[in-house]
């Protein structure tokens, strides 16, 4: 996407740019993760992606197609090769499991026999062999998201767009819909983009991401980059939804101590560290608080330290060698 | 009371009569208002035509339509009804005022019944490249189609009234029986056959619309 604007009129005849601006780069094959609070502009982003809002300004390029230059023929012709799925699911009510399956390739014009295959494959791939022959409205909010992915799929797309797909769901359920997408992103190589405003969809299977609040994008990069050292204050929120650590300050419990935050990320986080550095020096710590974790196939873990005890310097002592260690490692002001 | 007056051949001629307009200005009725029902939902503001200019010229004429008390709207068509059918008389002159009657009637019913379809399920057509006569056929008429049964089921209820009311110029029926022997003749005993008839009707109607639209819906 290339400096991409979408304006909209407003009741009372102002504008409002829902987003502003943008531009990103999503790579192919990878899972690109855009996140942000309600009304940041993230929905109309994503429905930018495939023109279901025609951006004011801007262009938007899949693969080596300007979706933006095209007529209305064409870019039919291309949505077909950009499958979608969407918070509520969007199933035709009126029409079986299978005949939903089925819809994009009636649109593409298939044959009965090769649309039936086809369906069969897709039935297998999202686990829903068994249901084929129900309604929508005879599943489970997970079992109308599967189909929702095996439709968007069936047509064989590059690319697929997820709006805020597992918000409706349960968390257990959305960890299955997240576990599915990683696979199909692994089996089938597909890119994926999602919008979302939950932390651990992010977390959990995303390669990249994007910060969006009030129509831009205020940091994007590789999730543990953006995540473990976030430096806008949004990004700053979602992080400490997620860790559940607080800025320490009403943690202090001992005077003459200082504070320090450890960040661990990779192999490091199964290392015994901290133990090493206090080995054979006065200081003495306390874990105050501490999450240990993983972002998608990444571990990393953080935690809050109060190192007292010692002379002066020996502390410093220690977060040297912390440091020496190749750990990152902060020192909150007193 | 006595039940003497009562000629059951031409009652059932009458039956017979009414039931021929029923039948053929409900077939002219669906698809006149069909269209023009998909139209006035495509033209209406952001949706999928998105025309106000034409939406309110024929959301006008609609409602003129509309607006006109049937019994009128019958005898102030009739030189179009010459034009359309040669006659004005009949069941062949009843069905030109009976679709003008009706159409506009059910074209706002099918309006109401289309909006009601989920917009999500139309983006979700949209982004796997359907055209808008793919979303007329394979979206809209579809998922609707509890709603649309239940209009044609409204509708035909209508022109039953409608036909009755066509008695009065000349087109037969069951209502042109109840008029000129229960009501000129006072022979209440043909207009309470004739009522009954016309409240079994009504009734097998509407216990046949009901079972069909349960038949269909799935939510």
């Amino acid at each position: 996407m290339q400096d991409v604007t979408k304006t909209y009129r407003s009741a009372g005849g102002g504008e409002v740019d829902a987003i502003r601006d943008i531009t990103l780069d999503v790579r192919k094959g990878e899972i690109f993760g855009i996140i942000g609070h309600s009304g940041a502009g993230k929905s109309t982003l994503i429905r930018c992606m495939n023109l279901l809002e025609r951006p004011t300004r801007g262009t938007v390029k899949v693969g080596e197609v300007v979706l933006t230059d095209l007529g209305e023929r064409g870019l039919q012709r291309e949505r077909r090769k950009i499958g979608m799925i969407f918070q509520h699911f969007n199933l035709l009510s009126s029409l079986t499991v299978r005949d939903n399956i089925a819809f994009p390739l009636k649109l593409a014009g298939h044959t009965k026999p090769g649309i039936s295959r086809r369906v069969d494959e897709l039935l297998a791939l999202v686990g829903l062999q068994a249901h084929g022959n129900k309604f929508p409205s005879q599943l489970s909010g997970g079992q109308k998201q599967r189909v929702g992915i095996a439709r968007a799929l069936a047509a064989d797309p590059e690319v697929l767009l997820c709006d805020e797909a597992t918000s409706a769901l349960d968390p257990q359920t959305t960890n299955s819909i997240l576990a599915l997408l990683m696979d199909i992103n692994e089996k089938l190589g597909l890119t994926i983009v999602l919008i979302t405003h939950e932390m651990g969809v992010i977390r959990s299977i995303c390669d990249r991401v994007a910060v969006m609040d009030a129509g831009t994008i205020v940091e994007s990069g590789n999730v543990l980059d953006v995540f473990l050292k976030p430096s806008h204050q949004v990004t700053r929120q979602f992080v400490d939804e997620m860790s559940d650590l607080s800025d320490g300050a009403p943690l202090r419990t001992r005077d003459n101590s200082r504070l320090i935050r450890l960040h661990f990320v990779g192999e490091e986080t199964y290392q015994p560290v901290l133990f090493e550095a206090l080995k054979g020096s006065p200081v003495q710590c306390a874990i105050l608080q501490g999450t240990v974790s993983r972002m998608k196939h990444t571990p990393y873990g953080q935690l809050l330290v109060e190192l007292s005890g010692g002379g002066p310097g020996e502390a410093d002592a220690v977060i040297e060698s912390l440091r020496a260690s190749g750990l990152d490692v902060e020192v909150l002001p007193e | 009371m006595t039940w003497e007056n009562i000629n059951w051949d031409e009652i059932w001629q009458a039956t017979q009569d009414t039931l021929t307009m029923m039948v053929f200005s409900m077939i002219f009725t669906v698809i006149l208002g069909l269209a023009l029902g998909v139209l006035l939902y495509l033209t209406s503001s952001r949706q999928l035509l998105h025309m106000p200019v034409l939406y309110s010229v024929l959301s006008f004429v609609v409602n003129i339509l509309r607006s006109v008390p049937f019994i009128i709207l019958m005898i102030a068509v009739m030189p179009l009804t010459e034009a359309i059918v040669t006659t004005t008389i009949g069941v062949k002159g009843a069905i030109p005022p009976l679709v003008i009657g009706a159409a506009p009637f059910f074209a706002r019913l099918v309006e109401t019944a289309l909006r009601e379809v989920d917009k999500g399920v139309i983006e979700a057509a949209q982004s796997m490249g359907a055209s808008k006569w793919d979303i007329v056929r394979r979206v809209l008429l579809r998922e609707s189609r509890p709603g649309l049964l239940a209009a044609i089921t409204v509708t035909a209820v209508t022109l039953v009234s409608y036909t009755a009311m066509m008695g009065t110029i000349g087109a037969g029926g069951l209502g042109d029986l109840a008029i000129r022997y229960g009501y000129m003749r006072f022979q209440t005993d043909i207009m309470i056959v004739t009522v009954v008839i016309l409240i079994v009707l009504v009734q097998l109607l509407q216990v046949l619309g009901d079972w069909l639209v349960r038949r269909i819906s799935r939510r």
